[in-house]
């Protein structure tokens, strides 16, 4: 492979010399690997290389923007010359300049950290333990599937600029996860382990897998899917309700995460993923959340090692920590360099993001987080009367990111902190701000745990994300539970 | 000859050729080789202006080994000598590391030529003028209603190859044209979408037209209580929903036991008017007529008159269970096997005005959003209205609702659907474009109401 920061260099040169006032070119090199194992035989052996430059540039105030992997120079040169040619023609259809807020040119190398290459493990090694978690599911004769996986990946990306950033990054990620469903008289159930959908997905090596201690859990996993079929189902009606700090991961991604994106606020949106009812109005005024509400947006390292976490974005502008709700009040979007501008801020706040070196940066939720909270865990399961929810099932949330309705994999009635039946097909729904204001206590960080959420759509062509999310156990009050029973 | 320049059949030949004396090189005579190429452009606009126009370009070549019952897949876009050489090794090496799997096929082997193409020159040579040429007459459009556009539009043009040790040559390539486009007015919005193989039946003026006469519709919108109530959904509603049951009518999907279809194939499920085929011949439908190990692919007769019949069967299911292929399965090896995906759908003989002037009370659904399976047996589906919700009263629109949360079983849909428009191709966000009419349903449950 030729030296990508070199030809992210001459890409950027090719696209300068047509005289445009800005420019920056992205090389990106990606390496994958995904096992998975489905009722003890191999499901998934695969690999995936992928190598490419995209070139954004901006031209009489309109942005263009072409990638390839066609990585000759003739290439390269054709690429910038069709952004070049792309961004006249966006300039035939506007209104206003699009204009960038500033930021200074960095020149930087960072790699995230990485204990155990998952790469140098041996694939054969891989499937091994999946095939040891099958059989430990399929243990319990009456789970009728059980699927396990892990997905590894490398992104080195070289990002270089007209205003004469240089830098270069190298992200790994591990995921891994299993689920067990049971298929009893009409009735499928399920259960997943570290969650659903793919399980955990963090900026780590191999030591994740280490962590998770997969083959420990399988056994109630799998029993669990089982008894699902003969608990009651959620009741319809009004109650308490606590959450496990995985649900709790998917609701802040979506009740939250989602609605501070200021590309989305301001339209950009508007035709795809939708809006948000987080206008600029409310910004520093609206009751987001109770007061112990606590929510951050925060890329850099020390909020841990999440699937938002980076040292720069991919408009180079450095990872930050962003106060999104305040002792429950609104205090912050997320932003890029056009957006800050457009809204008068001093500089982006860095969540400028593309899924792939063919994709254009986005803004795409970093790591958004609820802070860990004062109360016990006691505390937190400590109501009289409530409904406990554990992993998802479903999601599901409005165009405007106010009205949404989840369904969790199993639910415990809970008695004065003590779960006292196993109910199945749990859901509850209700408005994004009355949810966070319903909230009556957070467990403490040590019940803290930074989610992954691999597979956030946004854009046109849509790009797959992955973010972070970081929660403990959350109880709240008064919400709405049974809703999408039929009747 | 079938051929575009995108992926020249000679290139085909020799990526094949090099991956081959690469694999038997290191003792592997029996591989699969799939190459794709494609070239798509993208214009988006909000708030009237164009905010972001994209073009890409990528071609990767996919290298699946067959060793002793077991197989691997590796996928790289260096396509040159060492890049080939490189994937070549990856694919046997995670080959020879797998399991054997006693259900695994050998290469498919067939000498019939399905090779086709759905191209249109005019869309291969929509460039970024052209394209922003319309998306400009399209906001105006919008703009004279004192109303905003968001939207995209976008061409595509896409080739594939599927090459096998034994002999197996497919090539499919196809040109995709794409409009969105959102109308919004102070308390509303309208939306019309539409994709098709023929460039020309894409018009963004026209669909401009429809999404602001959506969004000047249901200016000023009330609030309904929710509750079950007779609707009329538009194909785009209607696939978007629908649309969700397909992945199910899946040999593959029956063994695993996740199927809705477990223990009901053959039984009457759904009302007597609903049939349901995957024909790839069709018309109105893209995509290429083989799968993913080059299977030609045959109509299916999902659905006779409310009773499901076939489903789709990969090599490999249909091995298990003692069936023929259907041309379904996905490129190996994958967890999920096979499924339609080119579903039409009977419909009936009303215009969708017809259909709204059959209701007295009712609602009339422009678009379905964010639809996710709450319960897998019966198929409930959660979603929210969007863009376009109107209230019917005695036949005629009444104006705009606010939008609704829904909880609806698919089954029960379709055994509640009174009367159906011609179906026609649609395009929407939440599943796969279908050839699907529009449909009045009673009872469609309703469970919330939001505030917009």
């Amino acid at each position: 492979m030729k030296d990508m920061l070199d030809l992210a260099t001459r890409a950027l040169d090719f696209a300068l010399r047509t005289g445009v006032p800005y420019a920056d070119a992205r090389a990106e090199d990606i390496r994958e690997r995904h096992v998975a194992v489905k009722n003890g035989k191999v499901a998934v052996a695969s690999t995936l290389a992928s190598a490419g430059i995209a070139i954004r540039v901006l031209r009489d105030g309109s942005w263009g923007f072409a990638a390839t992997d066609d990585l000759t120079a003739a290439g390269l040169e054709r690429a910038a010359g069709l952004a070049v040619e792309i961004a006249r023609a966006s300039a035939t259809v506007k209104k206003k300049d699009a204009r960038l807020a500033p930021e200074a040119p960095h020149v930087a190398e960072w790699i995230s950290p990485c204990e155990i290459d998952p790469f140098s493990t041996s694939v054969s090694s891989n499937l091994d333990l999946l095939l040891k978690i099958d059989a430990e599911l399929r243990r319990n004769p009456a789970v009728t599937l059980a699927e396990s996986s892990l997905g590894f990946s490398r992104k080195r990306q070289y990002l270089v600029s007209s205003e004469g950033s240089r830098i270069t990054q190298t992200r790994t990620t591990t995921g891994a996860g299993y689920a067990a469903y049971s298929f009893q008289d009409g009735d499928i159930q399920k259960r997943s382990y570290p969650n659903s959908f793919g399980g955990q997905h963090q900026l780590k090596g191999y030591e994740l897998v280490n962590e998770l201690r997969l083959l420990e859990h399988a056994p109630r996993v799998a029993d669990e899917a089982v008894a699902l079929h003969r608990a009651d189902p959620c009741p319809e009606g009004v109650f308490d309700l606590i959450l496990d700090s995985s649900q709790l991961g998917l609701q802040i991604h979506e009740s939250i995460g989602h609605p501070i994106e200021l590309d989305r606020v301001l339209g950009s949106e508007a035709n795809y993923a939708g809006m948000s009812f987080l206008t600029l109005d409310k910004l520093n005024s609206l009751g987001y959340g109770s007061e112990i509400v606590n929510v951050v947006c925060d890329a850099r390292l020390s909020h841990g090692p999440g699937l938002g976490t980076f040292a720069f974005d991919d408009e180079g502008v450095p990872a930050q920590s962003t106060p999104i709700i305040s002792d429950g009040r609104f205090t912050g979007y997320m932003t890029s360099r056009e957006t800050a501008a457009v809204v008068g801020a001093p500089r982006s706040n860095g969540t400028m993001r593309a899924d792939g070196w063919a994709r254009l940066p986005l803004i795409r939720m970093t790591n958004v987080s609820l802070l860990p909270g004062a109360q016990s865990i006691a505390e937190v399961f400590g109501a009289d009367h409530g409904i406990y929810m554990e992993t998802n099932r479903s999601w599901s949330i409005d165009d405007k990111r106010y009205n949404f309705q989840f369904g969790c994999e199993i639910g415990w009635e809970m008695r004065n902190g003590k779960r006292v039946r196993m109910l199945k097909n749990p859901t509850y729904s209700g408005v994004s701000t009355e949810f966070w204001n319903a909230c009556a206590a957070i467990a403490g960080a040590e019940h803290w745990t930074l989610w992954g959420v691999p597979n956030c759509g946004k854009g046109q062509p849509e790009q797959v994300m992955g973010t972070g999310h970081g929660a403990s156990p959350a109880r709240f009050r008064n919400i709405k539970i049974g809703s999408a029973q039929l009747d | 000859m079938i051929e575009t320049d995108l992926l020249p059949r000679r290139r085909c030949q020799e990526l094949f050729e090099a991956a081959a004396r690469s694999a038997a090189r290191q003792g592997a005579a029996e591989i699969e080789v799939t190459l794709t190429a494609s070239n798509e452009a993208l214009t988006r606009f909000a708030n009237n202006e164009i905010h972001q126009n994209v073009a890409e370009r990528a071609s990767f070549l996919s290298v699946r080994a067959v060793l002793d019952h077991r197989t691997a897949r590796a996928t790289t876009n260096r396509l040159d000598a060492e890049g080939i050489a490189d994937v070549v090794e990856q694919a046997v090496l995670l080959t020879k590391s797998s399991e054997p799997d006693p259900d695994l096929q050998p290469l498919y082997e067939d000498d019939a030529n399905v090779d086709t193409a759905r191209y249109a020159e005019s869309a291969a040579r929509c460039g970024p003028a052209e394209r922003a040429r319309s998306v400009g007459e399209a906001i105006r459009r919008v703009e004279s209603e004192g109303q905003t556009a968001a939207g995209i539009y976008s061409v595509n043009h896409h080739a594939e190859a599927v090459l096998n040790s034994r002999g197996v040559y497919r090539y499919y390539h196809e040109t995709l044209t794409q409009c969105s486009i959102t109308a919004m007015g102070p308390d509303s919005s309208g939306w019309a979408k539409a994709s098709s193989t023929v460039h020309e039946d894409v018009d963004p003026v026209a669909l401009a037209r429809r999404a602001a006469r959506k969004a000047k519709l249901s200016a000023n919108p009330r609030e309904l209580e929710p509750g079950r109530y007779t609707v009329v959904l538009e194909p785009a509603a209607v696939l978007d929903l629908v649309g969700q049951i397909f992945p199910d009518f899946s040999g593959t999907a029956l063994h695993d036991q996740r199927s809705f279809l477990n223990e009901r194939l053959g039984q009457k499920l759904f009302g007597e008017t609903i049939s349901i085929w995957d024909h790839a011949d069709c018309p109105l439908q893209t995509g290429a007529p083989f799968d993913g190990e080059g299977v030609p692919r045959r109509m299916l007769a999902l659905v006779e008159r409310g009773i499901p019949k076939e489903v789709a069967w990969s090599r490999a299911a249909a091995s298990r269970t003692g069936v023929e292929p259907t041309g379904h399965g996905f490129p190996l090896p994958n967890e999920v096997g096979e499924a339609p995906v080119n579903i039409v759908m009977a419909g009936g003989r009303a215009t969708l005005d017809e259909l709204v002037a059959g209701v007295e009370r009712g609602i009339l659904v422009t678009r379905l959003w964010y639809i996710r399976e709450v319960e897998p047996y019966d198929k409930i589906m959660t979603g929210m209205t969007r863009d376009g919700t109107f209230l019917i009263e005695n036949g005629e629109i009444a104006g705009g609702l606010k939008n609704f949360r829904f909880n609806q079983s698919v089954v029960e849909l379709l055994n509640h659907v009174e009367a159906m428009s011609e179906s026609v191709r649609a395009s929407g966000e939440e599943a796969i474009d279908m050839v699907v009419p529009g449909m009045k349903v009673h009872e469609f449950h309703f469970t919330e109401v939001t505030r917009f």
